[in-house]
């Protein structure tokens, strides 16, 4: 299994082995889950409460469903880990955090100078997303 | 027109500083070309045949006399002293040096410009109706819209690695003149009965090898929801649109195999879940927007007629500029298609002269057209005559808006490496073979593609030429019938290709079936919609005979 390289909480990371998305509502004891770019997100709503773990698979960079699929999760209140894993690149990881994930786990290792700037490079969004930032438009418009 | 805060301004900014960055580690062998690629693509950096090609993103094809003064200096220092003006209302740089690239942007950024997403698979360009804030048709002015999109779509986190590249259009008035239905979305602002704006939004249409027209999906979104609505159709195609093939991956393909009525009702489930979301900017920040975009200083009762003495000036006033909808003002076409020139070319003394002359007679503002030309969208009339003047004196006075020799043209085969035959040579020879008779045939739209990707949008071109490979020959089909607008069309292939003559000497029969069958005030179009393919089927195949009668061999 490839290590995490990044981790961004502070809560104990999960042992379990991450199970498949549709074996994952017969494995009731089971609390890590692996979604694959062809998975439905969704598909994983009615367990969220037992999900302590989504490793979202990106096996080529270039696949950007993951993105959606990691922004329904959080859209829908899944505060567990949410774990980028495969072909994860240093230029990605803004994108993923803003995305809700906040664990990575790349197929090759990112060199940190690299990675922390990369994280730090864009002070400013116009999307608001699930990351908590707020919108470029908000602090425009903040407090009228 | 927009101007950039310190919010958008640094987000630019730190794009130039990531930029330079990504090239740095590619220089140095940190990183591989094949994760290069998609990064510097992103950023509108393409390998072509000979050199990168850098695209400059011209939102919504709105430009100030300070920007295009900066593009033309840009032609002057990085590039070979010309700029290439698209289809996408952007301009391209075709001789670029890779380490130079991050001093481009750079320079970009000091005047609100960058190439942020001019290629990749994600959100390109958001286009526009050239005459936006200037057109006497239009309900609003269709631009704020416009720059709203621009900044939803920027970055935005979800949407960098989509199945295939996304292109939207905005308009705001019936006389289309964006191509609006030829997009991935395609959004026309309305009014309801009620009186309130919103949007009409058409999902799935695109040219490309499978060519269609985009369905409309929902008649009226409020001006309130729809970011959301955006967002709900670009979620939706993210999820589901092919990644097996790249040839089907555009969501027309989507729209298409999974049915209008299904991507639809996803696209409200999907709408209806991100309303909770709360992810809409207030309609203070359309406000903000649309406050950047409010009519120039218009002088009122100045005279609303022009001195049509000198003949020239008179031809090229009816046939390149349109009606404002100020009295004493009107738009004015400057045709980047001389007779025998590159279609869209300009040289940096020409861009430079073009800023000029927008600031002098533009109030400062100008517009890159989808058909490859500048718009000085306000020109007051009693400039008119001095102002053409000057454009005709750096050879920018052609009188040729939407005549034949107005063609259309993808780079093709001298500079884009997916190209089956070259565009530009055949452009050049039309452009000349029919300079002289272009007045009598009127109306023509044409359009060359290299190959079938369809950057030259031949399906829509009333005559339209699509570069193919034959046995490792160029070869070019015709294809007659097409149009963009309010009446969209796609055009039909006549029948077997030709060489680069002969699609030349097939066009002219077609242009002289037309003038036979002309009724009345008909253009080419209407003519071929009246008679159908067949009068032009037979002339343009007809058997050369020889003296005695025998079909000629060869
Ligand atoms: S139509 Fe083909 S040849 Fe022309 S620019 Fe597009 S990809 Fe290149």
């Amino acid at each position: 299994m490839v290590e995490t390289q990044y981790r961004f909480r502070s809560d104990e990371p999960v042992g379990d082995p991450a199970v498949t998305v549709d074996s994952f509502g017969e494995q009731t004891n089971a609390s890590a889950v692996r979604i694959e770019p062809g998975d439905d997100a969704r598909d994983l709503l009615p367990f969220l409460s037992r999900i302590k773990l989504v490793e979202v698979n990106f096996p080529g960079f270039g696949d950007g469903r993951g993105y959606s699929a990691a922004r329904i999760l959080r859209e829908a209140g899944y505060d567990g880990e949410l774990r980028a894993v495969g072909d994860v690149l240093v230029d990605q990881l803004s994108n993923m955090r803003r995305c809700g994930f906040d664990s990575f786990a790349p197929e090759r290792e990112i060199n940190a100078a690299d990675a922390e700037a990369a994280l730090a490079r864009y002070a400013e969004v116009y999307q608001p997303t699930t990351d908590g930032r707020l919108p470029i438009w908000a602090k425009r418009h903040a407090g009228k | 027109m927009y101007q950039y805060d310190t919010y958008d301004q640094a987000l630019v900014d730190a794009r130039v500083a990531d930029f330079r960055d990504q090239t740095r580690r590619r220089l140095d062998g940190s990183m591989s070309e094949e994760q290069f690629r998609p990064l510097r693509l992103m950023n509108g950096l393409y390998l072509q045949l000979h050199a990168y090609m850098l695209r400059v993103a011209v939102p919504y094809g709105t430009l100030s006399s300070a920007q295009m003064r900066m593009l033309g200096d840009i032609a002057d220092k990085y590039d070979r002293g010309y700029g290439h003006f698209t289809t996408r209302q952007n301009i391209q740089y075709n001789w670029i040096k890779l380490d130079e690239a991050p001093d481009i942007l750079a320079d970009l950024a000091t005047v609100e410009m960058h190439a942020i997403q001019t290629s990749g698979n994600c959100i390109r360009n958001t286009t526009s109706d050239q005459y936006a804030g200037a057109a006497a048709d239009e309900l609003v002015d269709p631009r704020p819209y416009a720059e709203l999109i621009r900044q939803w779509s920027t970055f935005h986190p979800e949407f960098n690695f989509l199945p295939r590249k996304f292109k939207i259009a905005v308009i705001a008035a019936d006389t289309d003149r964006a191509a609006m239905r030829l997009h991935d979305i395609g959004v026309q602002i309305v009014r309801n009965a009620a009186g309130e704006l919103g949007c009409a939004f058409y999902v799935g249409g695109g040219m490309g090898r499978t060519p269609m027209i985009a369905p409309l999906i929902n008649g009226f979104v409020p001006l309130d929801q729809f970011i959301t609505y955006f967002e709900a159709c670009l979620r939706v195609y993210n999820r589901y649109g092919r990644r097996d093939n790249k040839y089907k991956a555009r969501i027309k393909i989507l729209v298409h195999e999974i049915g209008k009525e299904a991507y639809t009702s996803q696209v409200e489930a999907e709408f209806a879940h991100l309303l909770t979301q709360n992810i809409e900017p207030p309609i203070a920040e359309l406000e903000r927007i649309k406050a950047h975009f409010a009519d120039p200083a218009f002088e009122v009762g100045v005279p609303d007629q022009v001195d049509r003495s000198d003949p020239d000036f008179a031809l090229w006033v009816d046939n390149n500029c349109v009606t404002h909808k100020q009295a004493g003002y009107i738009a004015a076409t400057i045709s980047l298609k001389p007779i025998g020139g590159i279609p869209g070319d300009a040289s940096s003394d020409q861009i430079r002269l073009m800023a000029d002359l927008a600031k002098e007679y533009a109030f400062d503002e100008l517009r890159v057209t989808h058909a490859q030309n500048i718009v000085l969208p306000h020109v007051k009339k009693a400039d008119l005559y001095a102002l053409w003047q000057k454009l005709d004196a750096a050879g920018l006075g052609t009188a040729n808006l939407d005549q034949i020799g107005d063609i259309i043209a993808c780079p093709g085969l001298d500079y884009c490496s997916l190209a089956n035959a070259r565009s530009i040579p055949v452009a050049q020879k039309i452009s000349e073979r029919f300079a002289a008779k272009a007045e009598e045939i009127g109306e023509l739209k044409l359009k060359i593609s290299g190959c079938i990707n369809a950057c030259g949008h031949h399906h829509a071109g009333h005559i339209g030429i699509l570069g193919v490979d034959r046995k490792g020959v160029e070869n070019y089909q015709l294809l007659l019938g097409g149009s963009e607008g309010a009446d969209t069309s796609l055009g039909t292939i006549t029948g077997p290709g030709f060489d680069e003559d002969g699609v030349v000497d097939a066009i002219e029969k077609a242009t002289e079936v037309y003038l036979a069958h002309k009724q009345g005030e008909e253009r080419f179009l209407d003519t071929y919609r009246r008679v159908g393919m067949a009068p032009f089927k037979e002339a343009i195949y007809a058997p050369k005979t020889t003296q005695n009668g025998e079909p000629a061999h060869g």
